[in-house]
């Protein structure tokens, strides 16, 4: 009877593992997408955006696997509403990559070279922001004194991200080259989506902070 | 037979709110954040309180037998009616109430009534346990907490599996701690039965010998987890008793060191020992699980920084380690008076 408890514990440590891998993911695809578009790789851009749809419907049912598997089996009592919150608002972080993605692709703006490289800075900050506040959730669950030092990372990388999005801004706006308002507001609607992205990774982080101290034996 | 039951009632009815009482101090955190379900707790409660009470329960109840050794059937039962009153009363006034110390004072009142004089050096030794086993509890959770904390920082291991092996260990932990309440506490419960026992002794061939002492804490064992299955839930789910909010690691500390409390207080086997090694031995006494449980909280809280430790429960834990044996024996004595001159029985 024991051995069907470690299975299907382990089973689902391994399914949040699989889901935080995926929220990864979302964040490389949205690197790997914001250069492909900005290199005009059609081809390659609209397979990106295939893969973070389907990434994004699979992490979906994941975590309403975890989250069946957690209050079928009564696990965790005391920090299952934190779990599954964490679950949650990670979710939103592809959910947004994704939305990202789709923007691109339906709207697709028309973003002058001189404000390539802007963009896809922003995109890595983004990225980055994703990446680390996945480190930090894995050691929620592992090593709980570590999560702090990833979330100052997401802190950091949402700050440049500002940053960069306000330079990004300010070169559209006084820029000469681009002649039309409709596409200056254009080009900032994008800027801002993609910061949003971080923007949203550190709203988690925030949430894990709390999540951590409330682990504390 | 009935007689016999009758006058065995009050010991059984003491046993029956040990089962209600004290059963929370061993599952109240694991049932209370429902790590374990309380018919699983009951169970394994009840299976393991009458183990420890017929296997070791001998050992505390002749430390009660040498402060006043009641020779009637009749007198043992108001003695240890005297007691449960007490403790019904001092629960229904919201006092931590200790079954050990009730018992004690209302075997002293029958000291009194009977011109028996109490050994001070029992009346020491009990005394000294109940004094010390909070603070011993403190010390061992204090140490535990951070071995446990120690082992599940490095261990690095996953939350889920921390759950598993979480709920295995208050498993173990609970089965461990209704062993020592058994062993430590069947003494209040059925000890002032043991010189007046109406119980022979059984052999059945070579192996299996229950005494008739052991007979009693059979019986007793059995109302404690009558009390177990009927009322403990209650307890279990009203975080106000003596658990303060816990984790349930914190939980599985405070109840390890308090078990290991109750356990040395009780085990002959420890004691013998600790004896042939030349160590230092503890006195079988009978002490309370409640202020073992609060005083292995203390020892926690002291070792997460000694922030919220709630020094009321604490006053007024020291009251009831004053008032319940003094009731105890005020009222015993005005019951035996009673029982020998109103109802002419002897006492």
């Amino acid at each position: 009877m024991s051995k069907l408890f470690m299975n299907r514990t382990k089973q689902l440590e391994a399914d949040i593992e699989e889901f935080l891998d995926k929220v990864t993911i979302s964040g490389l695809i949205l690197l790997e997408s914001v250069k492909s578009y900005i290199n005009q790789e059609s081809e390659r851009f609209e397979n990106q955006y295939k893969k973070i749809t389907k990434l994004e419907s699979e992490a979906d049912e994941l975590r309403r696997n975890i989250k069946h598997k957690l209050y079928s089996n009564m696990l965790i009592p005391e920090s299952r509403g934190d779990v599954l919150g964490l679950l949650e608002t990670l979710d939103d972080v592809v959910d947004t990559a994704e939305k990202v993605i789709e923007q691109f692709s339906i709207e697709k703006p028309d973003i002058p070279e001189f404000l390539h490289k802007d963009f896809l800075s922003l995109a890595e900050l983004s990225a980055k922001a994703v990446d680390e506040l996945v480190k930090g959730a894995r050691s929620f669950f592992k090593e709980i004194n570590l999560v702090n030092d990833f979330v100052n990372k997401v802190h950091y990388y949402e700050h440049e991200a500002d940053d960069v999005e306000e330079v990004l801004k300010r070169n559209v706006f006084e820029s000469k080259e681009i002649k039309k308002f409709s596409r200056k507001v254009h080009l900032r609607y994008f800027a801002e989506k993609i910061s949003l992205v971080s923007d949203v990774a550190e709203s988690v982080a925030e949430r894990l902070s709390v999540y951590a101290i409330k682990r504390k034996i | 037979m009935l007689k016999i039951l009758f006058f065995l009632s009050s010991g059984l009815f003491l046993g029956w709110s040990l089962g209600t009482n004290d059963a929370a101090n061993i599952f109240g955190t694991a049932v209370g954040t429902k790590m374990i379900r309380f018919k699983l707790a009951a169970i394994i409660c009840s299976i393991f309180v009458i183990i420890g009470a017929v296997v070791s329960g001998a050992g505390a109840s002749q430390t009660l037998g040498k402060l006043g050794a009641i020779d009637e059937l009749g007198g043992a039962f108001i003695v240890a009616l005297a007691a449960a009153v007490t403790v019904l009363w001092m629960t229904k006034s919201g006092l931590p109430v200790s079954t050990s110390q009730a018992i004690v004072g209302a075997i002293i009142g029958w000291n009194f009534f009977s011109h028996n004089s109490t050994s001070v050096s029992s009346l020491s030794k009990i005394v000294g346990a109940w004094v010390f086993s909070p603070i011993l509890s403190a010390v061992f959770s204090f140490i535990i907490f951070f071995i446990v904390k120690g082992l599940v920082e490095k261990s690095k291991i996953h939350l889920i599996r921390l759950d598993s092996y979480t709920r295995i260990g208050l498993i173990i932990v609970g089965a461990f701690g209704a062993y020592s309440l058994g062993a430590n506490n069947i003494a209040n419960v059925m000890g002032v039965f043991t010189s007046s026992s109406p119980f022979q002794d059984i052999a059945v061939g070579k192996l299996f010998h229950l005494s008739s002492t052991q007979q009693l804490f059979l019986l007793g064992g059995i109302a404690i987890a009558v009390g177990v299955f009927t009322y403990s839930q209650k307890v279990m789910m009203t975080v106000g008793s003596n658990i303060f909010k816990l984790s349930p690691i914190s939980a599985f500390v405070a109840v390890a060191s308090s078990s290991i409390v109750l356990f040395i207080f009780a085990s002959q086997g420890l004691k013998h020992f600790l004896v042939s090694h030349g160590l230092p031995s503890f006195p079988l006494v009978p002490v309370s699980s409640s202020q073992s449980i609060v005083g292995a909280v203390l020892g926690i809280s002291i070792a997460k920084g000694g922030r919220n430790i709630h020094w009321r429960i604490l006053g007024k834990i020291s009251i009831g380690w004053v008032l319940t044996p003094v009731a105890a024996a005020i009222l015993s004595y005005f019951s035996l008076f009673f029982m020998q001159n109103v109802f002419m029985m002897n006492v």
